[in-house]
């Protein structure tokens, strides 16, 4: 396939699946909120961290609060990651590439858009904004369903797993990480009641508070982190993510069997089998805020790799696959 | 809803006769309108309009700042044409291509029509759209104009004429397509009682004549469509070609010349590229040829077009036949070169080029529309009668600043059809662009687009200025509303 729609691809799958993580944080926060009642206002700014665009925010509205938060993070047109931005970048992705895709997938994409461009206008959003993040969330799953069931599970479609399960990857971090923001519990609080619904909140954005009680049961930091970075099963858990997309990956190049042709392969695979021989205790005794810093550094080189394997290869490179490694 | 309150205002309606009975061909349809209350049709109307724009049929206006795309109005009162009519219809627009297509051969070549003085030598000397790194090139097939959208309107006396001819990108056959798509999924009742040509098939027929011109030796080839990209006003209906026809859709920046051959960038490396319809402009094609500033194209494109290892569709340099002063001269040009009348004849055209028409177009712009040669989407008209003192003024002075660059007609009274406004239904002007593919042989694809001016009065159909569409049905020959299946099937 051509590698712009490859890439385009790639980056309609990513921003839904961004859209989608902006509705959980934000979802996750409201309930939040109301579980810790008045005086916790302060809670709004860790999510600005998560999405890592404060200084835009603090340039644009100032001191955070619910509102403003939300409405910077949904729809808030300057901020390239709000819901309202990243579904226009995803349509805009979803046309340049709309004879690749189904056309069930192009029009549900397209009416996704512009129910949350339509939202951004009515007041009564901000008001009751629960419905609204919920119906993100769910439509973001339909696309997912859709894309599964219509699409030909060919190259393309590999390409958008991975696109999609990449922005999981880091956004399940960034939800970990908010931890490190807000709830960095004084010694005093630990186990406590706040401390217990915090965490909860937490696996719950991540839609897995569930599953995680059906593997752990009692909530403490370490299984949460252990659940959320390692788990193999659960599908947001950082490592399932890895796992799928590494399989996705070797459906594209052909690779199976641990030859490893390409930048790409190379970096996504030793990233993946580092979480797999990963042990809960050591990250958190190397600290949890540091080793996510680097999962997501490791994941940003992993997407320039795929850029430069299969997006924008040199010209002339009718081998772009580096010859160099397959000798040695 | 009754059609009690519906007037023909002297017009000619595709619908109804001057007394305001049914014309015969469209009978069934008015008795199912009647049936239906305003209301269901309303609703029907949005339901139409929503599924466009969820399905995101738009297009692109240039300019207008609130949001680069908008849906096209689309009204389900459908234009009829009765088959018999058709026939005829189909018979000249395949004589107008194939006389055409020789003439621009012959223009890039030894110019016999000039020297054997069937056309004056000024109108191509001066033709904007000639390219002369085109001059002595031979297509694949010897065919130049592959895809054509002829303009066609019926005049007030029911006279079907040529208006305009698009050889170079014509646009909106998408439209037809999702027109009839459409039109089946809101008011599939409409359809009760009718025998109508289909034009689903429409991209197999592209298909295949876009792999009829590949290169010599390409057993299997791979055709691709070549959009300018997402800005572009046709942009929808590219990636609906390309989709429908199960190719890729490609922009300039993803092909690239080497070793002789055209290639496109794909994951797994090159891949080479056997046939390209392209939706650029001659002129944006190859920036090694033509414009250099060009930033859509495929820097040495042309070389290998020329060598024969590439086929585009349509041929670079079709566009000296778009020309409207040549349009003028075609009922020489199908004379000369096929010894014929013409079947569809033009709109009568005065040709500023000419010394004495120039004239005579001065003398009485008040009754003239003037059309600049080389615009197309309908700008730079002026309607004559409708001017004001100051633009008619205006007019003439360009048209002697460059005659040769305006041709004048008579206003013509556009035939109507009946469309909903509001809450009832008026008629409102209609054209018909049908599409035309020469590979083979010549296809004309049954119908075309009806534009609709939507606006009260207005003559101008063009979807940047106001105008709509509707869906066309031809109906097959000799099978109307009586229920002739029966005698049809004897006579085969």
């Amino acid at each position: 396939m051509l590698s712009r729609v490859a890439d385009s691809i790639f980056w309609m799958s990513r921003y839904i699946e961004r859209a989608e993580n902006v509705a959980r944080f934000i979802h996750v926060n409201l309930r939040l909120a109301i579980d810790l009642g008045p005086g916790t206002a302060g809670q709004w700014a860790p999510l600005i961290y998560t999405t890592g665009d404060q200084d835009l925010f603090a340039e644009r509205f100032g001191e955070p609060d619910q509102r403003k938060v939300i409405q910077f993070l949904a729809f808030d047109g300057e901020n390239p990651n709000s819901i309202l931005s990243c579904l226009r970048s995803a349509r805009e992705n979803a046309r340049t590439v709309r004879e690749m895709i189904s056309s069930l997938m192009w029009e549900e994409i397209n009416k996704f858009f512009l129910n949350v461009r339509a939202a951004a206008h009515n007041q009564n959003v901000l008001d009751n904004p629960f419905d609204f993040f919920h119906q993100v969330i769910l439509h973001s799953h339909l696309i997912d369903g859709i894309t599964a069931a219509t699409m030909s599970h060919g190259e393309a479609w590999h390409f958008s797993q991975i696109g999609r399960l990449l922005e999981r990857a880091d956004k399940t971090s960034r939800i970990l990480d908010v931890k490190y923001f807000t709830l960095l519990p004084s010694v005093a609080e630990v186990g406590l009641a706040v401390d217990t619904i915090q965490w909860s909140a937490l696996l719950e954005s991540a839609s897995a508070l569930e599953m995680y009680r059906k593997v752990h049961g009692r909530i403490t930091p370490a299984q949460v982190a252990d659940f959320l970075i390692l788990d193999r099963e659960f599908p947001r858990a950082m490592h399932f993510c890895l796992i799928e997309a590494e399989d996705s990956l070797a459906a594209i190049t052909g690779n199976r069997g641990g030859r490893i042709y390409s930048s790409a392969e190379q970096k996504l695979g030793r990233l993946r089998s580092e979480l797999n021989y990963a042990r809960i205790d050591e990250i958190m005794q190397q600290g949890l805020h540091e080793f996510i810093d680097q999962f997501q550094i490791r994941l940003n080189d992993v997407g320039l790799a795929l850029d430069e394997t299969f997006f924008t290869p040199p010209v002339g490179g009718v081998t772009p696959l580096a010859q160099t490694q397959q000798s040695a | 809803m009754d059609f009690q309150t519906y007037e023909t205002e002297g017009f000619y309606d595709e619908l109804f006769a001057p007394d305001g009975t049914p014309r015969s061909r469209g009978e069934p349809l008015v008795r199912r309108l009647q049936t239906i209350s305003m209301e269901d049709l309303q609703r029907r109307q949005k339901a139409a309009e929503m599924a466009l724009l969820n399905m995101g049929i738009t297009f692109a206006v240039y300019g207008h700042e609130a949001g680069t795309e908008k849906i096209w109005p689309f009204d389900i009162v459908p234009r009829i044409i009765d088959g018999a009519e058709w026939d005829h219809i189909e018979r000249g627009l395949k004589q107008r291509i194939h006389a055409l297509n020789l003439f621009i051969d012959d223009l890039y070549h030894d110019r016999k029509i000039v020297s054997d003085g069937a056309v004056p030598e000024w109108l191509i000397s001066s033709a904007k759209n000639y390219l002369k790194p085109c001059q002595g090139m031979n297509p694949p097939r010897g065919t130049w104009c592959h895809i054509t959208g002829t303009d066609l309107v019926r005049d007030g006396d029911g006279q079907i004429y040529v208006l305009e001819d698009n050889l170079r990108c014509p646009s909106g056959v998408s439209y037809v397509l999702e027109n009839r798509e459409i039109m089946k999924r809101t008011f599939p009742q409409s359809f009760d009682g009718f025998s109508i040509l289909p034009v689903e098939d429409y991209p197999d027929k592209l298909l295949e004549m876009l792999m009829h011109i590949a290169p010599e030796g390409v057993s299997d080839p791979t055709v691709v469509v070549m959009t300018p990209g997402i800005f572009n006003s046709a942009y929808f209906e590219h990636s609906f070609l390309a989709q429908r026809m199960g190719v890729e859709l490609v922009q300039g920046s993803d092909l690239v010349v080497d070793g002789g051959l055209v290639w496109m960038r794909t994951t797994k490396g090159l891949e080479r590229v056997d046939v390209i319809y392209r939706r650029i402009d001659d002129e944006f094609l190859d920036p090694q040829t033509f414009r250099a500033d060009s930033a859509l194209g495929v820097p040495g494109l042309m070389d290998v077009y020329r060598a024969g290892k590439v086929a585009l569709a349509n041929a670079p340099g079709t566009g000296v036949a778009d020309d409207k002063a040549v349009y003028a001269f075609v009922p020489q040009i199908i004379k000369y070169y096929l010894g014929e009348d013409m079947i569809l004849p033009n709109v009568p055209s005065f040709v500023c080029g000419d010394e004495q028409q120039c004239q005579h177009v001065l003398a009485n712009i008040d009754k003239l529309v003037i059309k600049p040669a080389n615009e197309s989407g309908g700008y730079g008209i002026l309607l004559g009668p409708k001017a004001s003192h100051q633009e008619r003024e205006r007019y003439k002075e360009l048209i002697q600043a460059n005659p040769r660059n305006y041709i004048a007609q008579p206003m013509l009274s556009l035939s109507r059809v009946p469309t909903i406004v509001e809450d009832h239904f008026e008629g409102r002007h209609v054209d018909l662009r049908p599409y035309i593919l020469y590979g083979k042989e010549i296809y004309v694809l049954p119908g075309g687009l009806t534009r609709v001016a939507l606006r009260k009065g207005s003559l101008v159909v063009n979807s940047s200025q106001g105008g709509g569409s509707k869906d066309t049905w031809v109906l097959r020959n000799g099978f109307s509303h009586k229920g002739r299946m029966n005698s049809q099937r004897q006579a085969v």
